[in-house]
């Protein structure tokens, strides 16, 4: 299929281009920038007037539910929910049922994504097998069978040789390790921030320095083992400034950001709302401030959707007994693009969408190169429209989003040069 | 959502959840329909018709004697026939069966759940669900709220000191897990006392909790120096092998009431406590049995402040001021 994309606006991060630009797409490719390849004959043509043109978003984490948990989503349900969002390659955490310590349930999530998914998925295998923090897993075979990386998702590794063992091997291996950063002690049992929140609702509380403590001694043994790592979700301001000097100092470490930490904070509970129950829980104003500035600066690297869907159970409990995670893939680039009210430009909204967790991932996407695969979202800018529950598309409608009015919102989204989604009315 | 969920339209009361955003009108209306009730219990015939042929269930998911018995008879003093409903919650049972629990006693009838929980926010919870005609009071949970408990000790307060705004009220103990403790934060702001302090070992103090309007003291002596009122909350054994203290000894040296404290306190000094007491723990025999305590008083005020509850989220507690008991 021959695809042209006219007189949008072209954002992409990693060739710092930013002007009106027809993109040219032959077999899945990026065959032309501007300039029609000789003899190129479109199928289809997409007036992007108005439009930005940008790659594809890259989600570093989406709970994707399959296998063990169909009653929450699919891979079919959630891909579907991704492309929807702009989102066209999906980065899906170890902690499935069962977990992906093994090969069999790689080829599994493989050939569903294959067969059913409309986004690439792409998969962390567990660092521990089981994920259960005492014998590192066959990361090798892993590897062999796609595994772009390893993560013990949110099971924290308490036994600090383990760990030390684990990074090494990862190392060994060539290997990202993805991180969670929470003390498993200082976390026990806690749901919400510890502050004035948790004091007066009675809940219990986990510290910021469970977060802070977790990455001071990971970021040791990063330094220690020489292991490439990365952050995943972190939610307070001094945890990045511990990793912004350690970046300086020279250790291979990034970071990414749940896009709900950006505007949430522990006050948006309210009165027990078990839609704002989420790990790591939602902090203070400072960490929110914190963390923006990190966006924009660049520290933090990556804006992720920290997708969980849930059914409707999950959330209908008293607080203490809901399951943590918002729904998160459709609200992904909204909340990201809501950053431009504070001081964070649109080439670095796209940029941690795009290039930077391409780069984190290792994956040949995430950019709009001549010969790159076309996956490309295309959103208008300022299009005002609002989240309801009737209009998601993933099976998870767990977001404490919904009734919000965002600015920004993806009209086509192509993967593999397909269009496989198209806002109705669009065109 | 509104964010107050316990008024209805009009402005009163509906569910009884939290003693926090409510109006001091509101908290002296609970009050002063409490002190209408204090002469039913000592009448022969200690029962006034007002939830005549109402329904009240008693959810206790959490074992309690002292609230549930009281909570039961205000409630028949009240006329209302009551169900009382022990539920042994399970690791598995989960959101959905307690709201179909609560469906099915919604189709028996049942005018007004009284809820007491382990989890905090249970409550508020379960009277987002209930149907529309349906009042829930809440009789403790987790560590948020326990509002008739509070209630029942300003009413105490009120009797034995007559005015709110002079005092100086000192709240000993564990601070962080009482749920007693956070519902009387929020009825003494409200009701607007002139100092309000809490006591206890930095492990035992949330945080943050000068947020509330709290001073927060760790030497004990300094926080009952010129008190008017001391709460002292107890202790749970569970608290020492969670390693909040290392023991009992040493904390009743640290932060125990005895006679010998007391006297920093105001010579009327007057000391309460929610009950059940650990002797020798948290207080000394002498100042539990002591001239200064009011505990046993707080109980006998626990009936008539919630039939004042009950009464106003069901039915027309003006009737007993105009009509007495029948």
């Amino acid at each position: 299929m021959r695809v042209l994309i006219q007189n949008g606006r072209l954002i992409d991060p990693a060739n710092q281009h930013d002007a009106v630009c027809d993109l040219y797409i032959a077999e899945g490719k990026i065959v032309g920038l501007g300039q029609a390849p000789q003899g190129f004959t479109p199928d289809r043509v997409i007036d992007a007037s108005g439009l930005i043109v940008c790659p594809g978003l890259i989600d570093l984490q989406a709970h994707l539910r399959e296998p063990g948990q169909k009653h929450k989503g699919t891979i079919a349900s959630e891909t579907a929910a991704a492309v929807a969002g702009g989102i066209t390659t999906l980065c899906c955490p170890p902690d499935t049922d069962p977990v992906i310590d093994s090969t069999a349930v790689v080829e599994l999530i493989k050939l569903r994504a294959e067969q059913d998914g409309q986004a690439r998925v792409v998969i962390l295998g567990a660092l521990t097998k089981g994920l259960g923090g005492e014998l590192i897993s066959s990361m090798a075979k892993l590897k062999a069978a796609g595994c772009v990386g390893f993560s013990n998702a949110h099971q924290p590794v308490g036994n600090t040789v383990v760990l030390r063992r684990a990074m090494e091997y990862a190392a060994t291996l060539d290997m990202t390790v993805f991180l969670h950063a929470q003390d498993p002690s200082l976390s026990a049992g806690g749901m919400v921030h510890e502050g004035a929140v948790s004091t007066r609702l009675g809940l219990a509380g986990i510290p910021a320095c469970s977060e802070t403590l977790e990455v001071a001694r990971l970021l040791q043994l990063i330094g220690h083992t020489g292991v490439r790592a990365h952050f995943s979700q972190l939610s307070t301001a001094k945890a990045l400034q511990l990793i912004g000097r350690a970046r300086y100092d020279g250790l291979p470490v990034s970071a990414d950001v749940a896009a709900h930490q950006l505007h949430l904070t522990q006050v948006d509970i309210a009165e027990f709302n078990s839609l704002c129950h989420v790990r790591p829980p939602l902090r203070t104003e400072r960490d929110r401030d914190g963390l923006i500035e990190g966006v924009g600066s660049g520290a933090l690297n990556a804006i992720c959707s920290d997708h969980q869907p849930h059914d409707r159970d999950a959330k209908l409990a008293p607080f203490a007994e809901t399951e943590p995670g918002i729904s998160g893939l459709e609200t992904l680039l909204p909340l990201a693009l809501r950053l431009r009210t504070k001081r964070v430009s649109l080439m670095r909204i796209i940029d941690s969408l795009t290039r930077e967790p391409a780069r984190i991932l290792g994956l040949e996407v995430g950019h709009l190169s001549l010969g790159a695969p076309a996956d490309v979202c295309i959103f208008d800018p300022d299009r005002y429209w609002r989240l309801e529950e009737a209009n998601m598309r993933s099976q998870g409608r767990n977001t404490p989003f919904l009734g919000w009015e965002f600015q920004g919102r993806v009209v086509y989204t192509l993967v593999d040069g397909r269009p496989v989604f198209e806002l109705s009315g669009a065109a | 959502m509104s964010r107050n969920i316990q008024l209805d339209p009009q402005g009163k009361l509906r569910h009884f959840i939290t003693v926090e955003g409510l109006k001091r009108q509101m908290l002296v209306d609970i009050l002063d329909t409490a002190a209408s009730f204090m002469t039913v219990g000592a009448q022969k015939t200690k029962k006034v018709p007002l939830l005549r042929g109402k329904t009240v269930a008693n959810l206790f998911f959490e074992p309690s004697t002292r609230t549930r018995t009281t909570f039961e008879l205000a409630a028949k003093r009240l006329s209302a026939d009551v169900l009382n409903l022990d539920i042994k919650t399970s690791a598995t049972s989960k959101g959905e069966s307690l709201l179909d629990m609560l469906r099915n006693l919604e189709s028996m009838g049942v005018d007004m759940f009284v809820v007491r929980h382990a989890s905090s926010g249970a409550a508020h919870f379960i009277a987002q669900h209930v149907a529309p005609n349906i009042s829930v009071i809440n009789a403790g949970d987790g560590c948020h709220a326990h509002p008739t408990q509070a209630m029942l000790d300003m009413f105490t307060i009120r009797q034995y000191k007559g005015e709110f705004a002079p005092l100086t009220v000192t709240i000993v103990g564990d601070i962080l897990h009482s749920r007693v403790a956070r519902s009387e934060i929020h009825a003494l702001t409200t009701l607007g006392i002139s100092e309000l302090r809490v006591a206890g070992p930095k492990t035992l103090i949330p945080a943050e909790v000068e947020a509330m309007g709290v001073h927060v003291y760790e030497d004990m002596d300094a926080a009952i120096d010129g008190a008017d009122v001391i709460i002292m909350l107890r202790l749970q054994r569970e608290r020492m092998k969670g390693g909040f203290i290392p023991g009992e000894q040493e904390y009743f040296d640290l932060y125990g009431l005895s006679e010998k404290r007391l006297r920093r306190a105001k010579p009327e000094v007057i000391v309460m406590h929610p009950g059940p007491i650990n002797r020798g723990v948290e207080i000394a025999s002498e100042v539990a049995d002591g001239k200064h305590s009011v505990i046993l008083p707080q109980v006998t005020n626990g009936i008539a402040v919630r039939m004042a509850v009950m009464s106003m989220v069901l039915g027309r507690p003006e009737e007993v001021v105009a009509g007495g008991a029948s």
